[in-house]
C-alpha cells in the first residue's frame, strides 16, 4: 500500500527471457501481428476514411483514397467547433486537475500526519466514493446543481467531476506522504517548523511523481468524460468534444467521410500525447489499479 | 464514464504507533486540520455523498424534477423497474461482458503478456499498440467501432462484398449486435488488463523460474505451475476491474447502439438513462441508481472478503 515500493514500469524493457527457437519466434511474432492489426486497422482506416469521398468509401473502406479529400480535415480544422470543443475539454479538464490536485493533497496530508479522533472513519467516509460509478445518483445530481444555478456552466461539470476523484486521489495521496521517511518530520519538528511549512516546502517538493500520477489520472479521465458534460451542460458552445462528436454524427448522420475526419481530429491530442509520454501514462493509468 | 475504476482497496491499515506518537509531536494541530480538511469533506460530501442520499429518498416519489417532490409511491418504482424487460435485458447483458471478459479477455491478455515480456525485439512497441484503445475515450471507440461495424460503408460490408455476400447490419439486429458490442468492449480494454498482468509477471522471482528449468519443466508446465499460481492476486484485481468497469458502461454504448435496437444492448447506466433522465422520471431513475449503488456495494464487498483477502 506504501509507496516505498519502485514504481510499476510496464513500459520498460522486458527482462525475462532466453534466446527462442526460430519456429517459435515465428509463431509469436505471427499471432502479435495479427492482434496489432485487429487494433491497428480500425484507428488506421477511419484515419484514411477521413480523405475519402463517400463513394469511395462505399466500395473501399480498407484501401487508399482514389482522391485525396484534404479539404474533409481543413475544413474542420478551420471551423470555429473543433477548436472550441477541444477548448472547452481543456479547459474543464484543467479546472478538474486542479481542483482534485490541490483539495486531495492537502486533505491527504492531514491523513497521513496529523493524528486525531475520528480520522480514520473520516478516511473510510472518502473511500465510499470508490465504490459506485458517478452514474448511480446522476438524476439528484442533476438537480443539486440546477438548485445551485450551476446547470450549464464548466464549474457545474467541474465541481462533481472533481469530487468523484478525490476517494482515489486522497488515498494515492495519503499513502505516498505515509511512505516519506520519518526523519524528514523529526528534522522539521526540531527546527521549530509548523504543519504548513513542512506541507508545503518538504511533502509537495518531494511529490512530484504522486502529483504527475494523481494529474494524469484526473485529466484522463475529465478529457474522456460524457455522461457528466452530457447531463450537465446545455448549450452546444459549451460541450467538450466526446459531446461534440455525438452532435457532428447527428449532424452529418450518413456523410461518414465528415464524421470520420472528425473522430481522428478529436483524438489526434491524445495520440501524440499517448506516444510522447507513453511511460508517464501507462504507469500513471496503472498505478490507481494496483495500489 | 471515467475510465479510472476505484480500486479495491477499501480499507486502510491503521499506522504504526510509533510513526503516531512521534507525529502527534508536532505544535498545533488543529490550524491545519481546520483548513485542510473541510474543502475536501465539503465537495465530496455536496456531490457524492448527499445525491445518493437524495437518490434514496426520491426513489419513494413519483416526480418529473420540477417543484418539490411529494407524490409518495413507495416501492412501486422498484417494483416497475423488476417488471421492465429492458432492466433484466441490462442486468443480463451486465452478467454477459462480466463471464465474457473473465472467459476471452483476461485470457487473451495475459496470453499476450506473457509474449511481449519476452526478451524479442519490438516487444515494447506491441505494449504500446495494445494498449492504445485504452488511452482513446469510450465514445471515440465506440463511433470507430459504428463505422466499422456499418453495414454500407463500413469495413465489415466492405469484408462482405468482397466475399459475394449481402452486407450484414450487426449493430440493427437485436441477436447479434450485444454480441458486436463485446467485441468492442474486448477490442478496448484487453491492453489494460494486460498492463495489469505485466506488471504482475515482472513481480515473478525469476529464481523459481530458472528452478523449474533446472528440474526440466516445459514451457507450460512451467506456466501452469509456476506462473499462474504466482500471478492469482494479478487476476484478482483483473476479474474486479472487468467487474466494476462492466457496471459502469455507458459511453461505448451510446456511439454504438444507444442501447437498441429493441433494447437488446442495454446495460445497467444505459437503462438508467434511458428510462430515467430521458424521461425524466426523477423517482424512477433514482430507484435505478439504487439498485445499481446495491449492486456495486455487495459485489465489491463481498469480492474483496472472499477472494482478495489475502492481497
Amino acid at each position: 500500500m506504501t509507496d516505498t515500493a519502485p514504481p510499476i514500469d510496464a513500459a520498460s524493457a522486458p527482462t525475462s527471457g532466453h534466446s527462442l527457437g526460430i519456429r517459435t519466434r515465428t509463431y509469436l511474432y505471427a499471432a502479435l501481428l495479427i492482434v496489432a492489426a485487429v487494433v491497428l486497422v480500425p484507428l488506421v482506416t477511419t484515419a484514411l476514411g477521413g480523405f475519402k469521398t463517400l463513394g469511395d468509401l462505399r466500395g473501399n473502406a480498407f484501401g487508399l483514397p482514389q482522391t485525396w479529400m484534404f479539404s474533409n480535415y481543413t475544413d474542420i480544422l478551420v471551423s470555429q467547433r473543433y477548436w472550441l470543443q477541444m477548448g472547452n475539454s481543456l479547459l474543464i479538464a484543467g479546472l478538474t486537475v486542479f481542483l482534485v490536485l490541490t483539495l486531495a493533497a492537502m486533505a491527504a496530508f492531514v491523513f497521513a500526519h496529523v493524528k486525531f479522533f475520528g480520522s480514520q472513519h473520516l478516511l473510510n467516509y472518502f473511500l465510499i466514493g470508490l465504490m459506485f460509478p458517478a452514474a448511480t445518483a446522476i438524476l439528484p445530481l442533476f438537480i443539486r446543481i440546477r438548485d445551485l444555478g450551476l446547470l450549464d456552466t464548466y464549474w457545474g461539470v467541474v465541481l462533481p467531476q472533481a469530487a468523484f476523484g478525490l476517494g482515489m486521489s486522497i488515498l494515492l495521496f495519503r499513502n505516498y506522504f505515509r511512505g516519506m521517511p520519518l526523519e524528514l518530520f523529526d528534522a522539521a519538528f526540531v527546527d521549530g517548523a509548523g504543519y504548513f511549512r513542512f506541507f508545503w516546502h518538504i511533502t509537495l517538493p518531494l511529490s512530484r511523481p504522486i502529483i504527475a500520477t494523481v494529474g494524469i489520472i484526473s485529466f484522463v479521465g475529465s478529457w474522456n468524460s460524457y455522461i457528466l458534460p452530457l447531463i450537465l451542460l446545455n448549450s452546444e458552445s459549451k460541450y467538450p468534444w466526446p459531446l461534440g462528436i455525438m452532435v457532428y454524427r447527428g449532424e452529418f448522420s450518413t456523410d461518414w467521410q465528415l464524421i470520420l475526419a472528425f473522430i481522428t481530429l478529436t483524438i489526434t491530442p491524445t495520440i501524440i500525447v499517448f506516444f510522447v509520454a507513453q511511460k508517464h501514462i501507462i504507469a500513471g493509468l496503472t498505478a490507481g489499479a494496483v495500489k | 464514464m471515467s475510465q479510472i475504476a476505484p480500486a479495491p482497496a477499501l480499507s486502510v491499515p491503521a499506522a504504526t504507533t510509533r510513526a503516531r506518537a512521534r507525529r502527534s509531536g508536532m505544535r498545533g494541530k488543529w490550524p491545519v486540520i481546520i483548513l485542510f480538511l473541510p474543502p475536501a469533506l465539503l465537495l465530496f460530501t455536496l456531490f457524492v455523498i448527499l445525491p445518493m442520499g437524495e437518490a434514496a429518498w426520491y426513489s419513494f416519489f413519483n416526480w418529473n424534477g420540477y417543484g418539490l417532490p411529494d407524490q409518495w409511491v413507495g416501492w412501486k418504482n422498484y417494483e416497475l423497474i423488476f417488471r421492465q424487460s429492458a432492466f433484466r435485458n441490462a442486468l443480463v447483458n451486465n452478467g454477459l461482458i462480466i463471464v465474457a471478459s473473465i472467459c476471452i479477455q483476461i485470457p487473451l491478455a495475459l496470453w499476450l503478456a506473457t509474449m511481449v515480456t519476452k526478451h524479442i525485439k519490438g516487444a515494447l512497441v506491441f505494449r504500446l499498440i495494445f494498449f492504445l484503445p485504452y488511452v482513446l475515450a469510450d465514445v471515440a471507440a465506440g463511433m470507430i467501432w459504428r463505422f466499422v461495424y456499418d453495414g454500407e460503408f463500413g469495413l465489415v460490408a466492405n469484408i462482405a462484398e468482397f466475399f459475394g455476400q449481402e452486407p450484414p447490419f450487426w449493430l440493427a439486429d437485436k441477436n447479434v449486435a450485444f454480441y458486436a458490442v463485446l467485441g468492442v468492449i474486448v477490442w478496448k480494454y484487453f491492453g489494460f488488463h494486460m498492463m495489469l498482468f505485466i506488471a504482475g509477471l515482472q513481480a515473478i522471482d525469476k529464481s523459481v523460474l530458472e528452478a523449474a528449468d533446472i528440474d526440466g519443466a516445459t514451457g507450460w508446465q512451467k506456466f501452469m505451475k509456476v506462473t499462474l499460481p504466482l500471478l492469482g492476486s494479478t487476476v484478482r484485481l483483473s476479474v474486479f476491474f472487468a467487474v466494476v468497469g462492466s457496471l459502469q458502461l455507458f459511453d461505448m454504448i451510446m456511439p454504438l447502439t444507444g442501447g437498441g435496437p429493441s433494447n437488446s444492448t442495454q446495460t445497467l447506466v444505459t437503462f438508467l438513462y434511458s428510462f430515467g433522465v430521458m424521461r425524466m422520471q426523477v423517482g424512477f431513475g433514482s430507484a435505478v441508481g439504487v439498485v445499481l449503488f446495491v449492486i456495486c456495494v455487495t459485489l465489491a464487498f463481498s469480492y474483496k472478503r472472499i477472494f482478495m483477502r489475502n492481497d
